[in-house]
């Protein structure tokens, strides 16, 4: 959100990226690039390799070939700080993974005081601001596990938030919640993509996609085999699989 | 709903030396009387006291009884001897006291050098390996002997000539080997999910381990722990072997030496069992605790 676009003007640019689990290629060549304040939608059947795309952007997978560009600076060469890298991209889990032994208000302290160096008070008042405006400063000093898997998603993202990151990545965020307890979470990313946030959201709820991209990527067989705003791609898709898949989500009731 | 990776340790138990396995599949010692209600209990009260009764009717009316009293259970021998024991005792928990803060720390570093991933780390993962089978290969009393009275024969200059000093030293290197494996264990179970958030926050592997890992691992493996305690305060006695200054045991063995009598070790034992046997029942009910937290589905 902050630091100074490049030329090209590009938060993210994913340029032929390759990653292998042993003798599986997951990813075969992935070209993606992001505008600040743009919101991607990542859809693809289960096991497409859009968990391991986000994990890669994070530096969290070593990848086998391609680069990953952010806000100019190649972040996949040899030597570059990883620590430094991770603190810029923010990413939030299914399984919010929350530290259970901590406080909701310390999972959202512990980044900024000992990745960023901030003081205690410092960190408390940005993690405060934060947990105010999206509703769960009540819940501060409450444990994860006394939390609902909402409120826990909820704070995952704030966790994620308190870093402010260039770029925030959302893997099916939403997926290991029971279905009452989606709209707040849902809720809380619109926010985002309307106060600006850059975001890549990897999502199986295709009206929300549809609601809240400004392009989409249908993920297939490790490449990006289309993309474009979401009513092309719902309502128009060009590809057969794009189209067959879109087909399996409407038969599943799922859009 | 449960975090997936926030619960169920495995089974951490790591034997302590010559320790036998824990129960692990029966529940607590009172757990089904309380479901029994007053008539349990009631139940339970009377076959117990039948039962002991008629075992210590048979023992006292065996045939060598008088021998093995006179020998083992002395009164006045008893009356002479125990309260030099139990004073001596305290060295006993001096040493376990002090060993102990050294094991703990100590075993932290050998667990967090072996889980350090990557090949810039193989050495330090080696050593680590190579330490903790080398000490859980060789018998404690063993180590003991070879320090206890080894260094001090050499009389380095500026090196404690001290054989108790050596032999809690001996201690605290073997224990650490064990404990360390305990530990381990520990920082297993959590799951790499716990590391992946924490580094994705910018955290460094150590500030990671220091601040997610480890604080929760060392949560998990308290009873396991606890139970090496056990082990190491009655191992205390291995001292005995090589000081001149006698702990409990050895004045034990003194006061055997001067009356022919067994009964000064019957006091030692009490000693040990009156520690002992609370921090036993301690690690049983924390192991049930954290068993029934785990079957009603909580997180930690
Ligand atoms: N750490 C790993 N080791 C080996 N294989 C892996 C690993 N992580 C993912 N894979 C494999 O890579 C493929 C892509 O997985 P990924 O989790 O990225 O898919 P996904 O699109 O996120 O699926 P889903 O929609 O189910 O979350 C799968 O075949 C998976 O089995
Ligand atoms: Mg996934």
């Amino acid at each position: 959100m902050s630091a100074a676009p490049t030329s090209d003007g590009r938060v993210l640019r994913i340029e032929g990226l390759h990653k292998s689990f042993g003798k599986l290629e997951v990813l075969k060549g992935i070209d993606l690039a992001l505008s600040e304040h743009e919101v991607v939608c990542l859809i693809g059947a289960s096991g497409s390799g859009k968990s391991t795309l986000l994990r890669c952007i994070d530096l969290l997978e070593p990848i086998d070939r391609g680069r990953i560009v952010i806000h100019g600076e190649d972040v996949t060469r040899r030597g570059v700080d990883v620590n430094r890298v991770r603190r810029r991209i923010g990413i939030v889990f299914q399984a919010f993974n929350l530290f259970p032994h901590m406080t909701v208000l310390r999972n959202v302290t512990l980044g900024p005081t000992e990745a960023l160096k901030l003081s205690r008070s410092e960190a408390e008042a940005r993690a405060l601001e934060l947990l105010e405006r999206f509703g769960l400063a009540d819940k501060k000093d409450d444990y994860p596990d006394r939390l609902s898997g909402g409120q826990q998603q909820r704070v995952a993202i704030i966790r994620s938030l308190a870093m402010q990151p260039d770029i925030l990545l959302l893997d099916e965020v939403t997926s290991a919640l029971d279905p009452e307890l989606v709209s707040g979470v849902l809720d809380l990313i619109r926010e985002l993509a309307r106060a600006g946030m850059t975001m890549v959201i990897a999502t199986h709820e295709m009206g929300f996609a549809r609601d809240i991209a400004n392009r989409v990527c249908f993920l297939d067989q490790g490449v990006i085999l289309e993309e474009g705003p979401p009513d092309q791609i719902f309502s128009s898709p060009r590809e057969p699989r794009t189209q067959e898949f879109l087909q399996s989500i409407l038969e599943a009731g799922r859009m | 709903m449960s975090v997936p990776g926030g619960g169920g340790a495995p089974e951490l138990f790591e034997m302590p030396p010559g320790e036998p396995d824990l129960p692990r599949g029966r529940s607590g010692l009172l757990s089904g009387l309380s479901q029994e209600g007053a008539k349990g209990v009631l139940i339970a009260v009377v076959s117990t006291v039948v039962v002991f009764f008629v075992l210590g009717w048979v023992v006292v009316h065996s045939e060598n009884w008088p021998e093995v009293k006179r020998a083992f259970f002395n009164g006045a021998e008893f009356k002479d001897t125990f309260p030099g024991i139990a004073s001596r005792f305290l060295r006993n928990v001096e040493y376990f006291l002090i060993a102990e803060v050294f094991i703990l720390a100590w075993a932290l570093t050998l667990a967090v050098m072996r889980s350090l991933p990557g090949p810039v780390f193989f050495p330090l993962r080696l050593m680590s390996i190579l330490y903790t089978d080398f000490f859980r290969g060789i018998p404690t009393v063993l180590v003991v002997y070879l320090l206890g009275f080894g260094v001090p024969a050499m009389q380095l200059p500026g090196v404690p000539r001290s054989n108790a000093f050596w032999a809690v030293v001996a201690l605290i290197l073997s224990y650490s080997a064990y404990v360390a494996e305990v530990y381990r264990a520990g920082i297993e179970s959590i799951h790499p999910s716990q590391v992946a958030s924490a580094r994705s926050l910018g955290l460094t592997r150590m500030q990671s381990l220091r601040f997610v890992v480890i604080p929760q691992a060392v949560r998990r493996v308290i009873p396991p722990l606890l139970n090496d305690f056990v082990g190491l305060q009655k191992d205390t006695a291995l001292v005995a072997f090589v000081v001149a200054v006698p702990e409990a045991f050895k004045q034990a063995q003194l006061e055997q030496y001067a009356d022919f009598n067994f009964t000064p070790y019957l006091g030692a034992a009490i000693m040990f069992l009156i520690v002992t046997i609370p921090m036993t029942r301690l690690v049983d009910w924390l192991i049930q605790r954290e068993r029934a937290r785990r079957q009603a589905g909580g997180g930690l």
